[in-house]
């Protein structure tokens, strides 16, 4: 707050405000929301012994990911997630971690994309991804009973029971079940994103929040394999209301792996015309002792999108890029 | 050429040799997956809409479209006839290609017509369009208190509410944008 902001009457406030942003104020109800859901992330962290951490936004060298771009910033980079220094920390002896931040990624916005976001990610010693989905869960519910909402999220018109456990439900079955496509065939012809995404997502976390699990290695660059099935990665999405609130995996460990899956990225990315990043090399040195572990990746503002009953991400933002 | 990511709503593209326009956009993502870009289409000959998604490395062409200035000549059995005043060529949209300009078009309008290639497609219309009131209630004793409006019906049969001092026969400027009433026309 501005300092005397107070003192400051109602009329004489309003005119200090610029024309446009009259609308700013209907967004009230919504940043309270998004600021009390922060400062329940918090608790819930501290309470838990997890380590607030702040790792740099500008980076030499972004995950390489095939689909994710980043915004290039002076001879760096703006990071797209805090993922590969989060996981440095980690490996360094921080057992459990977790930091709210800003990310950025180039040409991402729709009504629930901005190409600057807010993520909540967190990392824990000794998890693999089904404790994940339980943590996730007492999260969510801690965050709903601190905002009043005690049994049920309304969203968009439909009642979100909270009650545990939440469904769970492989990747592979949400095909079968809801897009009548085997998923490996999805996978084959190259039409996995596209029907998660114009036939699958909008059936999830309808009725209680749904966790999807088990993702083809193919697009999960730093999840671990399953053990019998090499070609499933350990990696879960949480969704509620039929949007992707959060990704999680447990974590690659293998040093040999990473260099491989991150040369494959770089070889896609060229084949696309794509900008090629460099290989983060201090993170493959340190990741060699990175022990048994799980992160998560959580987009605070689809959260708040949830919490504050709104279709589109703008409301929950104090300004969108369009207007600045 | 247009890349997916110029796609927003009202663009005009072309896809098979014909014009459409974006009439719904939302760019979409699911998780670490590719980006996707999904649009409603509306086919601007034909008018018919169809769902289509683009990936990121799809391009298109823009569709090439031109104004031409003409003038409103009449309607019959649901065809509009327009004609160019310098060339005397006459064009004619349907009634779903005119769609609600048919409430504001009156005798020898000046308009501008949007074509592809030869093909005309729809109808702008100036901003304000004077009008004659063929139908009003006359103004009742006490309907002077402010705010309050009646109905009057002008020469295309187009209805709106305006002030009730408004007569039979008046002429009154009308915004074709809102459809609403702006001000009493003295001749």
């Amino acid at each position: 707050m501005i300092h005397g902001v107070e003192h400051i009457s109602q009329e004489s406030r309003t005119e200090l405000l610029i024309e446009d942003d009259h609308d700013l104020l209907k967004q009230s109800n919504a940043l309270w929301t998004r600021a009390k859901m922060l400062g329940a992330i918090r608790d819930f962290f501290v309470s838990r012994d997890y380590l607030e951490v702040e790792t740099p936004n500008l980076i030499p060298a972004p995950i390489p990911e095939q689909h994710i771009d980043a915004i290039s910033c002076g001879d760096w980079f703006l990071h797209t997630s805090p993922e590969l220094y989060m996981k440095r920390l980690l490996a360094a002896g921080y057992p459990r971690i977790f930091q709210i931040c800003k990310c950025f990624r180039k040409g991402e916005r729709g009504s629930y994309h901005l190409p600057e976001f807010t993520m909540l990610e967190w990392y824990c010693l000794g998890m693999d991804y089904r404790l994940l989905m339980k943590e996730c869960e007492e999260l969510i519910i801690a965050i709903a009973n601190d905002l009043g909402n005690k049994e049920a999220i309304h969203y968009q018109g439909k009642k979100i029971r909270l009650q545990r456990p939440w469904e769970s439900i492989s990747v592979s079955d949400t095909f079968t079940r809801y897009a009548l496509v085997p998923m490996v065939e999805a996978v084959k012809e190259n039409s996995f994103d596209e029907i998660m995404a114009c036939h699958i997502e909008s059936h999830l976390g309808l009725e209680q929040p749904t966790f999807i699990y088990d993702y083809p290695v193919s697009g999960s660059a730093l999840a671990k394999a399953k053990k019998d099935e090499a070609a499933v990665a350990e990696r879960f999405e949480l969704y509620i209301g039929g949007k992707e609130i959060a990704n999680a995996c447990s974590e690659l460990i293998d040093a040999d792996e990473y260099h491989t899956r991150f040369k494959k990225v770089q070889e896609y990315r060229n084949s696309m015309g794509k900008a090629v990043y460099p290989i983060p090399r201090f993170f493959l040195q340190d990741n060699v002792d990175i022990p048994k572990s799980a992160g998560i990746a959580l987009g605070i503002d689809r959260l708040a999108m949830i919490f504050c009953d709104s279709p589109i991400i703008d409301n929950v933002v104090t300004f969108t890029p369009e207007v600045m | 050429m247009y890349n997916a990511s110029d796609l927003k709503k009202g663009l005009r593209i072309k896809l098979d040799n014909e014009p459409y326009i974006v009439t719904e956009f939302n760019f979409v993502k699911p998780g670490k997956g590719q980006a996707l870009y999904r649009s409603k289409l509306r086919n601007m000959i034909t008018g018919a809409q169809f769902e289509r998604t683009f990936r990121s490395a799809d391009t298109f062409e823009p569709a090439d479209l031109q104004q031409k200035k003409m003038q409103y000549l009449y309607e019959e059995e649901g065809k509009y006839c327009f004609m160019d005043n310098e060339s005397y060529e006459q064009v004619f949209l349907t009634k779903s290609q005119v769609g609600e300009a048919k409430n504001f078009l009156i005798d020898n309008l000046e308009v501008e017509i949007l074509f592809f290639e030869d093909k005309p497609l729809e109808v702008s219309l100036p901003n304000f369009v004077e009008m004659v009131v063929v139908k009003a209630e006359p103004w009742a004793k006490g309907d002077s208190v402010s705010g309050k409006t009646k109905p009057v019906t002008l020469q295309t049969g187009y209805q709106l509410q305006v002030p009730p001092f408004i007569e039979e026969g008046e002429k009154i400027r009308v915004d074709t944008r809102s459809g609403a009433y702006l001000t009493r026309v003295k001749d």
